[in-house]
């Protein structure tokens, strides 16, 4: 059974339970304590050490459906994690197979097979996957596999007060994300959206596992519009080069041709 | 009701002039804002629908705090809201066993339960039950209540003939509250002092006096879960930083000892329901962690041990006091049980009561706290109790226990109309069975269970709950009623009124009075306060709060890398035009002024924070979150340094809330305090024609220790109202 998150942004209220919740589960160490001063938000990135990462987005934007005296203004909370793509770049960029889709449809990095090649890294659309400096290894979130093997939910959706984060069945979490969007447009708030629900809706990556609703454009919560996992993107490459060589042998034919001619 | 003297019409004169337009004014809320919180509220009471109020310390940490919620219960009264499922007011608590503190009593003017601590006044039981015994209700039985929890503390010593040792107990001579005493300790008045559980340089206000006052200490203890910054008040300070104050030369003795953690221990929480949750420790305590159990109860058996020893009419208190909790091994913790089985009380026969309507005053029952009476009973600890609600037990009456009685709403009686029947099918809680003659429905009756709707008191009642009416709700008040308007019990009057904090911006636009008349000051030179508004030095209005990571003190998340890491830094958040005019960034350092002191934070700029703009007057606000200070994995300058000493008439509660500061960009000279350096700033200026207010308004005295204020609370007095 494939299961997944749907993270549901317009209840999210910033408390970072999921962090925290995250980290302990998984027993990641802190990542130092620096001021970022953007909004409420000290982790900055998701990386080897935080897995989840709730992003405050202050924009000059009022929010719809809202009543606010803040006027031109509104503050947007996500929290963000590994999407678990259904193309997932980093699985296919893994030269060791150290990278692999679980049971339950999620992408795992094995610990003890990985040579901390950093291809991964290079290779997420989203810039989820980290090397670790103390280990050199590559970290991100496992969705709680060994949670999930021993029938718990992940640890951050078990801790979100607010059910922004959803997990469960993928299927059963589309319908529910729909129903949710339909609810929003109904009150008025029509920027609201989904985002990588499936591969229609983002072919670029096949869909994401951990797909989420936004109330606003993907680049306000810095998602890419559209994502283009590695693979689909050297497909892409290849293509352009087959054609590009094509092109380049029509036309060095072409200009033998008319050289022969020319002469 | 039409009557001008009758309580409604004084009402609605008092707050005529509290207008949407006055609201703007005086707030800065936009009148629109204001309008639609009205309108939801009505719209949101009434018989098919209650509304509810939750508020916390951002309410009650002023000088006219418990004023400000009994305008929400003047509220909630008037639209139906109290005793109804879904009404009332709920405090939103810093901690989740302060409802548990409260109610054993960790405050110095009540005992546990409520019940009043004797004053200089009482000079024997039957005064000061004679003081507080009611005539009509719940407090008609005053005496079972004392007598009882007299005869658990002193056991068989307690006599009808020795008043059951009322004259043991300690008497009120004066403000004993933290801020009395830290004004006492800095003039060398307090000999030692024991904190356990809390960071009081970082959480209490004016940390610098406080310091100043622990310096002349003979002795501290701490208990915490770490090394905080109280603790080290004698090497990690501002003033030791400077080498203004020498460690060498502060007397002080400090002992530490590690406090377990609540997962290390057994007990109750009761939270702001009143329901008390039991829970057992996960782990046994570490080395040479123990719980706060195991200390007290140590100290007080060493304290037996040593008094035993001599024959001093001042120890019978400590010698008639019953300390015999079982304890498996001196290491080990008392039985927490029988701690909860000491408050819930038994009768002669040893039987645990099952509630406080079995206590009686002549000495054969025993009952430490009569609120808690029938929460362990010989059926077992109705605490440790966990079965969720149902259909038929909607409010979960089998999960925890609430007290008193196991009663989830208080004054349920309002559930049901004059007549006994459910206002709506909605909202049913109690409602009057006809058929059997009695009071019945989802939770426990809070009245008689057999006071009929149309009962009238006879003049002749049998006794104080028989002299409720069958409409009076109320059954704690002494006349059954909901009180609009209290003609006792509160030092600053009947009626809530809106006053400035005692260092704002702005004139009081609806009083003479700038600020609350009967509010207590410690006037002395290291304590020195602003004028009361347009202060020239102090421009800006601060605000404090809490953030989502951090908790209190930060005890328990500044020692914790996986929240310290996620609010690093005493931020203090400003509005971009604020910013703009001093020329800072979010990250920046900026370093904020009072006439206390000096303390740096950084920089948060949001459009979040706007500037207030009341009575057409424009002030910048920054916020700033309280919670750090010089220990632990993140730092930073504790923002209660900022504020005076100042206090709440009734309860002493510090006004920490807000204060006028100055803002200056970049760091400053770190942590610069007027109990040190002296004056920090020019003294105001004389002729700017403002003054801190009228100062002769109300029955002040001057007490000690630079005391002024209400003349009860110097000298443990009971004012007539």
């Amino acid at each position: 059974m494939t299961k997944g998150f749907f993270t549901d942004t317009s209840v999210c209220i910033g408390c970072k339970a999921c962090e925290v919740a995250c980290k302990q589960w998984n027993d990641l160490p802190d990542d130092g304590s620096a001021l970022t001063g953007m909004s409420y938000d000290n982790t900055g990135q998701l990386d080897a050490s935080s897995w989840r990462h709730v992003k405050f987005i202050e924009r000059p934007v009022a929010r719809e459906g809202v009543e606010s005296t803040l006027g031109e203004f509104s503050w947007l909370m996500m929290s963000d994690c590994c999407k678990h793509c259904a193309h997932a770049s980093c699985l296919e960029a893994c030269p060791t197979g150290a990278i692999v889709r679980t049971e339950f449809g999620s992408t795992f990095v094995q610990p003890d097979v990985c040579n901390g090649c950093g291809y991964c890294n290079a290779a997420c659309p989203f810039g989820v996957v980290d090397k670790l400096v103390e280990d050199g290894r590559s970290w991100k979130c496992t969705m709680c596999y060994d949670r999930q093997r021993d029938g718990f939910e992940p640890a951050c959706a078990k801790s979100c007060p607010t059910q922004s984060i959803q997990f469960g069945d993928l299927d059963e979490l589309r319908e529910r994300a729909q129903r949710r969007l339909d609810e929003l447009h109904a009150q008025g708030v029509g920027a609201a959206r989904l985002y990588g629900e499936s591969e229609d809706a983002q072919p670029g990556t096949g869909g994401l596992h951990a797909f989420y609703l936004l109330l606003d454009e993907p680049e306000s919560y810095g998602l890419p519009a559209a994502p283009m996992a590695w693979s689909r993107r050297a497909a892409d490459g290849w293509r352009a080069v087959a054609a590009s060589g094509v092109t380049l042998g029509v036309a060095v034919a072409a200009s033998a041709l008319a050289g022969r001619w020319m002469r | 009701m039409e009557q001008p003297r009758c309580v409604l019409q004084i009402l609605k004169r008092h707050y005529a002039r509290y207008t949407p337009e006055m609201v703007e004014a005086v707030c800065g809320v936009p009148r629109a804002s204001f309008l639609a919180i009205a309108e939801e509220l009505i719209r949101n009471s009434g018989h098919d629908r209650t509304s509810y109020i939750c508020y916390a310390v951002g309410w009650t940490m002023h000088v006219n705090g418990p004023q400000i919620i009994r305008s929400a219960a003047i509220l909630q009264t008037l639209l139906g809201n109290i005793g109804r499922p879904g009404g009332g007011i709920m405090a939103l608590r810093g901690h989740n066993n302060v409802q548990g503190t409260t109610d054993v009593s960790t405050l110095y003017e009540t005992l546990p339960g409520y019940l009043a601590m004797p004053s200089v006044q009482d000079t024997s039981l039957q005064s000061y039950l004679d003081r507080h015994t009611a005539h009509v209700g719940l407090y008609g039985a005053y005496p079972q209540y004392l007598i009882s929890s007299l005869k658990a503390w002193y056991g068989d010593t307690a006599t009808a003939e020795n008043g059951y040792g009322f004259d043991w107990l300690p008497r009120l001579t004066g403000d004993a509250s933290y801020e009395a005493s830290v004004a006492a300790a800095a003039d060398g008045a307090l000999e030692g002092l024991i904190v356990i559980g809390m960071n009081p340089v970082v959480g209490a206000m004016h940390g610098a006096l406080q310091r100043k006052g622990f310096r002349k200490l003979k002795w501290m203890v701490v208990r915490d879960l770490a090394m905080v910054d109280t603790a080290e008040f004698w090497r990690h300070a501002p003033e030791i930083d400077r080498g203004e104050v020498r460690t060498e030369d502060i007397g002080t003795e400090v002992f530490v000892f590690p406090a377990a953690a609540h997962t290390e221990k057994s007990g109750s929480f009761a939270n702001t329901e009143r329901r008390l949750q039991w829970h057992e420790r996960a782990i046994p305590p570490q080395a040479d962690v123990t719980s706060d159990l195991w200390w007290i109860h140590e100290v007080g058996r060493r304290m037996k041990a040593k008094l035993a020893e001599r024959d001093d009419p001042r120890d019978r208190a400590m010698r008639a006091l019953v300390w015999d909790y079982a304890t498996p091994s001196a290491e080990e913790d008392p039985d927490p049980e029988a701690v909860l089985r000491e408050m819930n009380g038994v009768d002669e026969h040893g039987r645990l009561l099952r509630g406080s309507s079995e206590l009686r005053a002549d000495g054969t029952t025993r009952c430490g706290m009569w609120i808690y009476a029938g929460v362990i009973t010989e059926e077992g600890n109705h605490a440790r109790s966990r079965t969720p609600g149902t259909a038929d037990d909607p409010l979960g009456h089998g999960w925890g226990w609430s007290w008193p009685a196991n009663r989830h709403i208080l004054y349920n009686r309002c559930s049901a109309r004059p007549d006994g029947a459910p206002w709506s099918e909605r909202k049913r809680l109690v409602w009057w069975d006809e058929a059997s003659d009695r009071w019945t429905g989802n939770d426990v009756p809070d009245l008689p269970l057999h006071t009929a709707p149309t009962y009238d008191p006879p003049p002749d009642a049998a006794d104080a709950m028989a002299r409720l009416g069958g409409t009076d709700a109320f059954i704690a008040k002494t006349d059954g009623k909901a009180w609009l308007f209290a003609p006792s019990g509160l030092r600053d009057g009947p009626l809530p009124v809106h006053y400035e904090p005692v260092e704002g911006t702005v004139r009081n636009r609806l009083y003479g009075q700038q600020t609350n008349p009967a509010r207590t000051e410690w006037r002395r030179p290291d304590n020195p306060y602003h004028l009361a508004f347009a202060d020239p030095r102090f421009p800006v209005i601060l605000s404090t709060n809490r953030l989502a990571e951090m908790y209190g003190a930060g005890v328990m998340s500044r020692w914790l890398s996986w929240l310290a890491e996620l609010q690093p830094a005493a931020i203090v958040e400003m509005s971009p035009a604020h910013a703009a005019e001093l020329g800072v960034a979010s990250g920046d350092w900026v370093t904020i002024v009072t006439a206390r002191s000096e303390v740096e934070a950084r920089a948060l700029v949001t459009p979040r924070i706007r500037p207030f703009v009341i009575d057409g007057q424009r002030a910048h606000h920054v916020a700033a979150s309280y919670h750090y200070g010089r220990k632990g994995l993140v730092t930073g300058d504790p923002i209660n340094e900022l504020f005076a000493l100042a206090g709440e008439p009734n309860t002493t509660i510090q006004g920490s809330k807000v204060t006028s500061v100055a803002v200056l960009a970049g760091r400053g000279a770190t942590g610069r305090s007027v109990v040190t350096r002296g004056p920090l700033v020019a003294e105001p200026i004389p002729d700017a024609g403002v003054r801190r207010d009228l100062e002769q308004v109300g029955p002040h005295v001057e007490g000690p220790h630079g005391y002024l204020g209400p003349a009860g609370r110097a000298f443990g007095l009971e004012e007539d109202a």
